[in-house]
């Protein structure tokens, strides 16, 4: 026994030995310590205090796996999209390595603005922590910033034509669109500069400044400590907030680690299962088709956290859209920014604050609606639909043989791309199951004819007997319990006109 | 406390504080204030090469860019039909590869007579399709439309389609390409700016 002891003193004694040699040169272990065990308020140790540490855990996660994915990614223009597959189909394991950066993506964006509508919330921007904030902010711009630049990494059809979607938003800035084109492209053309740009600024600008400003940002909240749980009344006031903190701090503080800190942990572990999970059940994201501009059979799109704006920009009203383009955004952002600057004091308890409460809740929906419709983007035509799904047949059941004509010319003037009929077909303009009992049939024909209403006009691509087959099947669809059709009441006056008095007067006098 | 050797060049005033002795060393104040200004100095030329290169494709004469391209004989666009060409970037770059391909739309109204379209919707870029029987491109993005003479139909487009100009060089149709269309860099580079198909086009002889 004693031997046994006095090889357990002796491993002790080395191992301080060690550590006092490390220590001694070092100088770094003591002070983080000290600063991991840093006095928190009890009330702050919450669950809902797990978000920042989480998000920082998915940084380290995305710089780990980007960086063994660019073990075998070639940021070439002309190998990217193979050099994917390769890492798809022939790396072991390259699939699960995309799929845990691109689903890491996505989950860092949804913890960063979870954490930011969090800290929104709970007022916890207010003074002296406006700097943490407006540091948050720039954060998270630098990580929509990654997520943007990563989908070009991913180099395919989306990543291609996403370009020049960007490249077209730069191209209407008054006076420095054309230049600001060529820099975001890197030449006259999207190609070879365009992706090493991105790729520079995807694995080393923007990772090291988000690193840095994530240092900046984990650093201020230590200086300031973790904000305390809000209460209604308790006002924040410049004058008082400090010393009230440091009171509440020196009654119920709590050592950071481990007190505060096992929630993050476990949090932490909770995501990162919950990414491998998705990772491995639901793969990589694509990539799709390869970055062929003249493969144009595709529906370029986003990914999901850019779908809001896509959808945005289908609804913005050309008079008005480079102005919203290019403004907003720069107001948005500035908004978030300021922010702590104009309501630095006062109450952080979210009963006393609903506007705040629902500024975010009207944020939020807005956001949700937005990215719901860029999932199945109404506004497009179906540009296939023509081909696809023939005229139902009981929509041609007891029709005359025009009515029929009328049918087929439906179908091969491909009015489904943006018409429904029996729910098959475009969302873009309105289902046709039942427009007879709207529209009468010289409305249809100047509809047709004319357009209108973000209808192309017709009078060109079809004729007169085609107009007129076309008419008159869209007058048998008055919907499944064959409503009445729409008259026109002017109409009938002339009818009745017609039957009570003289004949009508010709409108011009002929000389 | 031991007795430090003195270094023939060390200050003798040990009695002050660091910052006292800065302020007792003018010199040395002065020549730090020098030392910065001479790297500001130094930093503003190496600023100037290196702020040039990363703005280069930024500040590129327009006219530089594009050339003459030819699409193919004329009996490839029998008159009438619209018809979608591929043909490769003169401006492409080293490494480009299939970046380098364009695709453009040729639209030959008579003998003589052409139009060819950018297929980059002037909404935002995305290409557009020609549906012959509605007559009528239509992108799939954002749904703008567009007539068979490029002319704006529909949708969020704030003008109609983009076109190249084009000539005749004995039986090929040729047609200028350069940079990427877009509001700002349209198709076919600085000599002339695009025009609607609605108006005259003298260059087109």
């Amino acid at each position: 026994m004693a031997g046994l002891n006095g090889l357990k003193e002796r491993c002790t004694s080395l191992l301080k030995g060690g550590y006092g040699w490390l220590e001694s040169r070092l100088g770094l272990i003591e002070p983080l310590t000290k600063a991991a065990e840093h006095p928190t308020p009890s009330n702050s140790a919450s669950w809902w205090y797990v978000f920042g540490s989480a998000a920082t855990v998915l940084l380290i996660m995305q710089v780990m796996t980007g960086i063994l994915l660019a073990l075998v990614y070639s940021p070439s223009a002309n190998e990217a999209w193979g050099s994917l597959q390769v890492l798809n189909h022939n790396i072991p394991l390259g699939w699960y390595l995309r799929a845990l950066h691109g689903w890491g993506s996505d989950f860092m964006i949804a913890i960063v603005l979870i954490h930011m509508a969090q800290v929104f919330t709970f007022g916890a921007y207010k003074f002296p922590r406006e700097l943490t904030w407006m540091v948050g902010v720039l954060l998270l711009l630098l990580t929509l910033g990654m997520a943007f630049t990563g989908q070009v990494m991913r180099f395919d059809q989306d990543a291609y034509w996403g370009l020049g979607i960007g490249a077209s938003i730069a191209s209407r800035v008054p006076f420095l669109g054309a230049p600001l084109v060529h820099l975001i492209l890197g030449g006259p053309i999207l190609g070879a500069p365009t992706l090493s740009r991105f790729f520079t600024l995807h694995v080393f600008v923007i990772p090291g400044l988000l690193l840095a400003g994530v240092g900046v940002h984990v650093w201020m909240v230590l200086f300031h400590g973790v904000s305390d749980w809000p209460m209604p009344g308790r006002i924040v006031r410049k004058s008082t907030y400090v010393r009230e903190y440091e009171e509440l701090n020196a009654k119920t503080g709590l050592p950071f680690v481990p007190d505060a800190a096992w929630k993050d942990a476990v949090f932490a572990a909770a995501i990162l299962f919950s990414l491998m999970a998705c990772a491995f059940f639901f793969g990589p994201f694509g990539p799709n088709g390869p970055p062929d501009p003249t493969i144009i059979q595709t529906a370029p799109k986003p990914d999901f956290a850019f779908l809001w704006i896509y959808a945005v920009l289908a609804f913005l009203p050309p008079s008005i859209e480079t102005p919203v383009i290019l403004v907003v955004p720069v107001l948005a952002i500035a908004g978030m920014l300021l922010l702590p600057v104009f309501a630095s004091q006062g109450e952080r308890h979210w009963s006393r604050r609903p506007v705040a409460v629902l500024m975010l809740a009207v944020i939020a929906v807005t956001l949700g609606i937005f990215t719901r419709l860029g999932t199945y983007t109404p506004w497009s035509p179906i540009m296939q639909a023509w081909t696809a799904d023939p005229i139902p047949p009981r929509y041609l059941h007891n029709r005359t043989p025009l009515e029929r004509q009328g049918a087929l010319v439906l179908e091969d003037k491909q009015c489904r791309n943006c018409h429904s009929l029996a729910g098959e077909g475009g969302l873009r303009g309105p289902a046709l199951d039942s427009i007879a009992t709207g529209m009468t049939e010289d409305q249809m024909i100047r509809q047709v004819l004319q357009g209108g209403g973000n209808m192309p006009a017709y009078g060109n691509a079809l004729n007169p007997s085609e107009t007129k087959a076309l008419v008159s099947f869209l007058g048998t669809l008055r919907g499944n319990d064959n409503l009445a059709p729409a008259t026109d009441p002017s109409r009938g006056l002339i009818h009745t006109s017609e039957l009570k008095t003289l004949p009508i007067q010709p409108a011009v006098k002929p000389r | 406390m031991s007795e430090l050797l003195q270094h023939p060049g060390e200050s003798s005033n040990d009695s002050l504080t660091p910052a006292g002795k800065a302020a007792a060393h003018t010199r040395r104040t002065f020549l730090f204030k020098l030392a910065l200004g001479l790297n500001a100095a130094v930093g503003a030329v190496l600023a100037v090469p290196l702020i040039g290169y990363l703005l280069g494709p930024a500040m590129r004469k327009d006219s530089a860019t594009g050339a003459w391209i030819a699409l193919g004989p004329l009996s490839d666009f029998p008159v009438g039909e619209t018809r979608l060409v591929d043909f490769l970037s003169p401006v492409r770059s080293l490494g480009d590869g299939q970046t380098a391909k364009v695709a453009c739309w040729v639209r030959r109204i008579s003998d003589q007579q052409f139009q060819v379209f950018a297929v980059n919707c002037a909404h935002l870029g995305c290409p557009v399709r020609w549906f012959a029987q509605s007559k009528l491109f239509l992108c799939p993005c954002h749904g703008g439309a567009y007539y068979e003479d490029g002319s704006k139909a529909s949708g969020p487009p704030e003008r109609g389609l983009f076109e190249y100009r084009y000539k005749l060089a004995g039986n090929a149709l040729v047609i200028h390409a350069g940079d990427m269309p877009t509001l700002a860099t349209q198709a076919n580079c600085a000599e002339k700016p695009l025009v609607q198909i609605q108006e005259t086009t003298p260059w087109q002889v």
